[in-house]
């Protein structure tokens, strides 16, 4: 199978995708209205930024925590940003693949003259309409309601903040899509998914804010991919660091256009392992298809 | 009692009764272990699995107090939310995650399959067996490997409860103290029980919401801290109306002694409202229920 994928010129190969993606884009648009009332549950599962949120909220009450002095209405703003930022960049090609794995529906996809990777890429994009829809009020209406002076007023942060949602999203797409393409390799990859989210948690900032964490713990944070998936974008648009009143500089604006370089950086980093990854689970999959 | 279902049952002799719907639970549970042990990897990788959950979900609330410790200049001994130090704050959250592991082990796989049978329309076979349906449904699967994570819920409590100095006082206020909390975490199952069982009614009218139970847990989530981290409309909804507080800060809070009589009484109040409400919400839906086939 791989052999015919080879055999095919590339260059055609390419155009063949440009001009079947808007068919792969409707197909999941269509999906994802049909399902609109499970995207609502599913979104309304995120309630962990907010099971946090109170937690830091009384943790803060009367005081100011850490190196940057955060208090409760820093920390709110912190946890709601988070909320949405998450709402809006996590996608589930997880259980897609492990389940097309599982079940050898994989192998209808790869008949396809389309790369299935493509196909689940455009899936989770599709459907970016409908939950912008549903996360857009939200975000408009928090943003409305939190004070202006937890908000950066730079418009450069602003619009590194909505560069690196893409960014944001694709990592993690792509460590999604590597951990199920394991699955290729042992029979339970979500077993292995629950350890990198537990890893995610602590050290993408979705439970604690990076700065509060104890020094190692924070150290070990700034060398994992996991702060570009949920709170890097999130420092972008409250312009953190804010110990003293350094925001909005331009140390302030090279610290974040550095976070996203690096943040492409992770993204290339992990198209190539998904690629080699990819190649090499298809020629064992082939195998066992006999 | 009059309603359309087999009521061969219910005209039985109430101890002769008790001793069926035992034998039939014991029956159930040992169908589930059987079905459940072919897959016996499974259940060491997932019960530890759990147990590293319940760590990481330890880690915040480590953290918050560290900081909120050093921000105030204070030993973490001092520090408090609310009249809650760190190792009251970790009972609630071993109380938490040993309900978690009740809940997942023994509630949640049960009632998931009910909404497929809905769905699917399968569960007129549940309905025409000769006992309640309520029960059947109820105890139709468990999942053995929660008692890994329910068992280091009980270390963690363990730990938590002897830094407190919970096991100082005398043995006489002692199994008062351990009696009354394990009373209310019994009423606490109940509530989940009974709230679940809602929201599986609720499948009965909307049948196209698979993905409820995960709902339910991610609100369950806030049950993890101690009822002193919210704070207005929040502690109302979370005392009153989705009753977490009473679920894991009030078993504590009898484990400190600290809880009044009434308090407890509410609570098992409630959880026997709730427990009503239920079992009659759950009649009401399958007497209105049209399967799938006809």
């Amino acid at each position: 199978m791989s052999a015919a994928v080879a055999v095919r010129p590339r260059a055609a190969g390419v155009r063949l995708w440009v001009r079947a993606f808007p068919t792969l884009l409707r197909i999941g648009l269509a999906e994802a209205l049909a399902y609109r009332a499970e995207m609502l549950v599913w979104m309304l599962t995120t309630t962990m930024p907010l099971v946090s949120m109170v937690l830091w909220q009384s943790a803060a009450q009367g005081t100011q925590l850490g190196p940057t002095k955060l208090g409760s209405a820093e920390l709110t703003a912190y946890f709601l940003l988070t909320l949405v930022v998450r709402l809006s960049t996590s996608s589930w090609v997880l259980w897609l693949l492990t389940e097309d794995i599982r079940s050898g529906a994989l192998a209808q996809r790869l008949l396809r003259p389309v790369h299935p990777l493509l196909g689940y890429v455009a899936s989770q994009l599709a459907s970016m309409p409908l939950r912008g829809a549903l996360v857009l009020p939200l975000a408009i209406a928090l943003l409305w309601n939190l004070s202006p002076h937890s908000l950066t007023h730079d418009p450069v942060q602003v619009a590194l903040f909505v560069l690196s949602l893409p960014g944001a999203w694709l990592l993690s797409f792509l460590s999604m899509t590597f951990v199920g393409l394991l699955a290729f390799y042992i029979d339970s990859a979500a077993g292995l998914f629950y350890v990198w989210v537990g890893l995610y948690t602590i050290f993408s900032g979705y439970l604690i804010p990076l700065v509060l964490l104890p020094t190692w713990l924070g150290k070990l944070a700034t060398w994992l991919p996991f702060q570009y998936m949920l709170e890097v974008p999130v420092r972008m648009l409250l312009g953190w660091p804010i110990a003293g009143g350094a925001r909005d500089t331009v140390a302030g604006r090279l610290a974040a256009l550095q976070s996203l370089g690096i943040q492409y950086l992770y993204v290339g980093v992990l198209l190539l392992a998904v690629m080699l990854l990819w190649r090499a689970g298809l020629r064992r999959y082939a195998a066992f298809g006999g | 009692m009059s309603s359309p279902m087999p009521t061969t049952l219910q005209e039985q002799v109430p101890t002769r009764l008790m001793w069926r719907y035992l034998r039939l639970l014991w029956l159930q549970v040992r169908m589930s272990l059987i079905s459940q042990l072919q897959y016996r990897w499974n259940f060491l990788v997932l019960g530890l699995m759990q147990v590293f959950w319940l760590f990481v979900s330890a880690v915040p609330l480590w953290v918050a107090f560290s900081a909120r410790a050093a921000a105030q200049g204070q030993s973490m001994a001092n520090t408090e939310l609310g009249g809650w130090g760190l190792y009251s704050s970790m009972l609630v959250l071993g109380v938490f995650s040993l309900l978690k592991a009740v809940l997942d082990g023994a509630i949640n796989p049960s009632l998931a399959a009910v909404v497929e049978h809905i769905r699917k329309g399968t569960l007129d076979f549940v309905l025409l067996k000769p006992a309640d349906a309520q029960f059947l449904v109820s105890t139709a699967r468990f999942e053995p490997w929660h008692v890994l994570d329910g068992m280091a819920s009980l270390l963690l409590i363990g730990y938590a409860a002897h830094k407190q100095g919970v096991l100082a006082v005398g043995a006489g206020p002692l199994l008062l103290a351990v009696t009354s909390c394990v009373v209310l975490f019994l009423c606490a199952i109940l509530m989940l029980y009974s709230l679940w069982l809602l929201v599986v009614c609720a499948a009965f009218y909307v049948v196209r919401i698979d993905n409820l139970s995960y709902l339910f847990t991610a609100v369950l989530d806030f049950a993890r801290w101690p009822r002193a981290v919210f704070k207005g409309a929040l502690l109302v909804v979370f005392t009153y109306v989705i009753p977490l507080t009473v679920m894991t800060s009030y078993p504590v809070d009898a484990l400190l002694q600290r809880l009044q009589l009434s308090q407890a009484l509410w609570a098992v109040g409630g959880a026997g409202l709730l427990l009503t409400i239920s079992r009659f919400t759950w009649r009401r839906a399958i007497r209105q229920y049209a399967s799938a086939s006809s």
